[in-house]
């Protein structure tokens, strides 16, 4: 990674951390190869993009936007129209992100020069109220998109899960559905890399200027509303490349796999927990994030009956499964005040010491 | 301009204007004419027409409030005028916006000291040396590997004495040291005309030397114009070859040095208030 942009993650701990998170990653199929394990894993992949792209804006050009959501839907209906509509095909495949893409770039390009101009709160707003239009339009063209039960669609030979190329290496059937995991974790790291690059680049040095002080950034000669729109472009992009990813391992696309609200907030907190303006936040808060949530439930479970064994007071109800909600809050709250500045911060302050 | 080329009639005598004046970097100008502009009633620059010329350091003086840096601010670009036109180089620039004249040759040092706070010196410098590169949107290559910027950046930290601290954060400075590196921005532009906001208010004494040093270095290149808004009379009367004196947005008095501190109009518009500031 650090060859590639020349930003290291600046921290022993933090590298040790990137190191582990991504040979499990690339080992999954193979250390993890049950169905939850490996869809646990392809969600941490294509959020850690996700989130990586939604950093592109928030961390380094101090710009919200809620129309991440709205860019990552675009990307994974422009798959699922293309595969429900033309068949199970590379076509189709091809065709949907050869409309989705450029649809989600050409919008964020739209939104960017109307309202990237004027104060940044004005552009939070328009990107709120795109984003809502655009969730109705979704559930609305049902003819189109399948309105609220979204599409469901069949994927290409190679990628089925009855496909099977090889039987018993490292004990695991290597089937349609290691090779699509295989594409969505090549993807996101690409994305994740090239968001690295550009956040290193002269450009990325540029966005961290505006983020500091806009107006100072353009009396030295540099036109910030351009360099915004870029950026909220190329965001945009990898959120639909994500959003494809995502849909090509679900074989769906629906608003509340997509589009909803609620995943703006999770990649919100995503960020948040991270570390804002490092992009290697993304990836840990994409692993904590996802991992707590589909992981917490279970190990109160545990936890609970392990105190009620003891004969512990109090504790078994406390910390009773029904229970992961609020202590999933609890856990954001912990972590956003003991690391302001997420974990990555945190862990690059500590190195500094 | 000077005169000397007028358009043709035709397009291809328009074309050898435009070639002359191209090759002759002497025709640099700066001209402001009936420059004004109004923040609902109140008149903060009030038909102010006046030309600088290269090789030139202009000081501008007035009492607080005079309307100097709303001066400024219309010509840089941060605020648009009422009425009144901006002229560089023989363009009428009153409709450009501020990253496009500071492109085209105007380099500002403000008065209330403008960084990018949480950015190191080396980085804040770098980003202005970045743009008087024209880098703007290049995101393929590493920063790191653009080795001739850094080297100029850190040729530029260390022309105002602060190369030693140029990985501490810009927040962190001292007051001098930030309005020194307010000045770095401005030198690492490499612009025509410079235009210093009181470069040196609230400096030590012993960082002032250092500011002066630099505008009085750059005053040796004929063909820069210098714009110098300055509070103190004995760096305007050290460093100054004209003096303007702006006084409730009017220009009131333009001359040579002596002859302006002299003038009436000044002794009552401005030093009075002046002296009256100095005791305060
Ligand atoms: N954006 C603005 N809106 C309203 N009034 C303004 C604005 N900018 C400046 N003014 C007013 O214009 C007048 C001139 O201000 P300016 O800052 O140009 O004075 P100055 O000569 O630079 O003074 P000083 O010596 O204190 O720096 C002041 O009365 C100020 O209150
Ligand atoms: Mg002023």
């Amino acid at each position: 990674m650090m060859i590639l942009s020349g930003d290291p993650p600046r921290s022993r701990v933090l590298s040790a951390l990137l190191i582990v998170i991504v040979a499990l990653l690339a080992l999954a199929p193979f250390l993890f190869p049950g169905a939850k394990p490996l869809n646990v894993a392809t969600k941490i992949c294509v959020f850690a993009a996700l989130v990586a792209s939604y950093d592109l804006l928030l961390g380094y050009t101090g710009t919200v936007s809620f129309a991440h959501t709205m860019f990552y839907g675009i990307g994974s209906y422009g798959i699922a129209i293309a595969l429900y509509t033309l068949g199970p095909t590379w076509t189709a495949v091809g065709a949907g992100l050869a409309c989705g893409l450029p649809l989600a770039v050409l919008l964020a390009l739209a939104i960017g020069l109307f309202s990237l101009r004027v104060q940044a709160i004005f552009f939070a707003m328009i990107t709120l109220a795109v984003a809502s239009a655009f969730l109705v339009l979704a559930s609305q063209l049902s003819g189109l998109t399948g309105g609220e039960d979204g599409r469901s669609f069949q994927l290409p030979e190679l990628l089925r899960p009855g496909t099977v190329f090889a039987k018993g290496v490292f004990g695991i059937t290597v089937s349609g559905r290691t090779l699509t995991y295989y594409i969505v974790f090549v993807g996101a790291a690409a994305m994740i890399l090239a968001l690295l690059r550009v956040v290193n680049s002269p450009f990325g040095r540029v966005l961290q200027a505006i983020r500091e002080n806009r107006f100072r950034a353009e009396a030295l000669g540099y036109r910030t509303v351009f360099h915004l729109t870029l950026a909220n472009c190329i965001a945009a992009l990898v959120a639909a490349f994500a959003g494809a990813l995502n849909a090509l391992w679900l074989r769906y696309a629906g608003p509340d796999t997509s589009l909803a609200f609620s995943i703006m907030l999770d990649i919100l907190l995503m960020v948040v927990i991270g570390g804002m303006g490092t992009i290697y936040g993304a990836i840990i808060g994409a692993v904590i994030f996802i991992l707590a949530q589909n992981y917490l439930q279970a190990l109160m479970g545990l936890a609970s009956s392990a105190a009620a064994d003891a004969g512990l007071p109090l504790l078994p109800g406390l910390l009773h499964p029904d229970r992961w909600l609020l202590w999933l809050g609890l856990l954001f709250i912990a972590s956003v005040y003991f690391f302001p500045t997420g974990v990555v911060g945190r862990l690059r302050g500590a190195a500094r010491q | 301009m000077d005169g000397r080329v007028k358009p043709g009639h035709d397009d291809g005598e328009a074309e050898r204007v435009e070639i002359i004046l191209r090759q002759r970097p002497m025709t640099l100008s700066l001209e402001t004419r009936d420059l004004t502009i109004r923040f609902g009633g109140h008149v903060a620059v009030n038909g102010v027409s006046c030309s600088f010329r290269p090789g030139e350091l202009t000081a501008i003086v007035g009492p607080n409030g005079a309307g100097k840096t709303t001066y400024f601010n219309l010509i840089s670009g941060q605020l648009t005028a009422s009425t009144g036109e901006v002229w560089l180089a023989g363009r009428n620039i009153t409709a450009m916006s501020a990253p496009l004249r500071t492109r085209a040759g105007l380099g500002r040092a403000f008065q209330l000291t403008n960084l990018f706070p949480n950015l190191s010196v080396e980085e804040n410098v770098r980003l202005a040396v970045q743009a008087a590169a024209g880098v703007h949107y290049d995101m393929l290559r590493p920063w790191m590997r653009r080795t001739d910027l850094i080297a100029r950046a850190d040729a530029i930290l260390d022309g105002v004495a602060l190369g030693a601290r140029r990985r501490v954060a810009a927040t962190a400075l001292s007051h001098g040291d930030q309005r020194k590196l307010e000045v770095a921005l401005m030198m690492a532009l490499e612009p025509k005309v410079f235009m210093f906001d009181e470069p040196t208010a609230g400096m030590s004494v012993d960082e002032v030397p250092v500011v002066l040093d630099l505008i009085a270095r750059l005053k040796q290149d004929p063909t820069k114009i210098i714009l110098l808004v300055e509070h103190k009379m004995d760096v305007v009367r050290s460093l100054a070859d004209r003096i303007i004196v702006l006084h409730n947005g009017q220009l009131v008095a333009d001359g040579k040095p002596a002859e302006v501190i002299a003038s009436p109009v000044v002794q009552e518009a401005y030093l009075g208030v002046a002296r009256g500031k100095t005791a305060a």
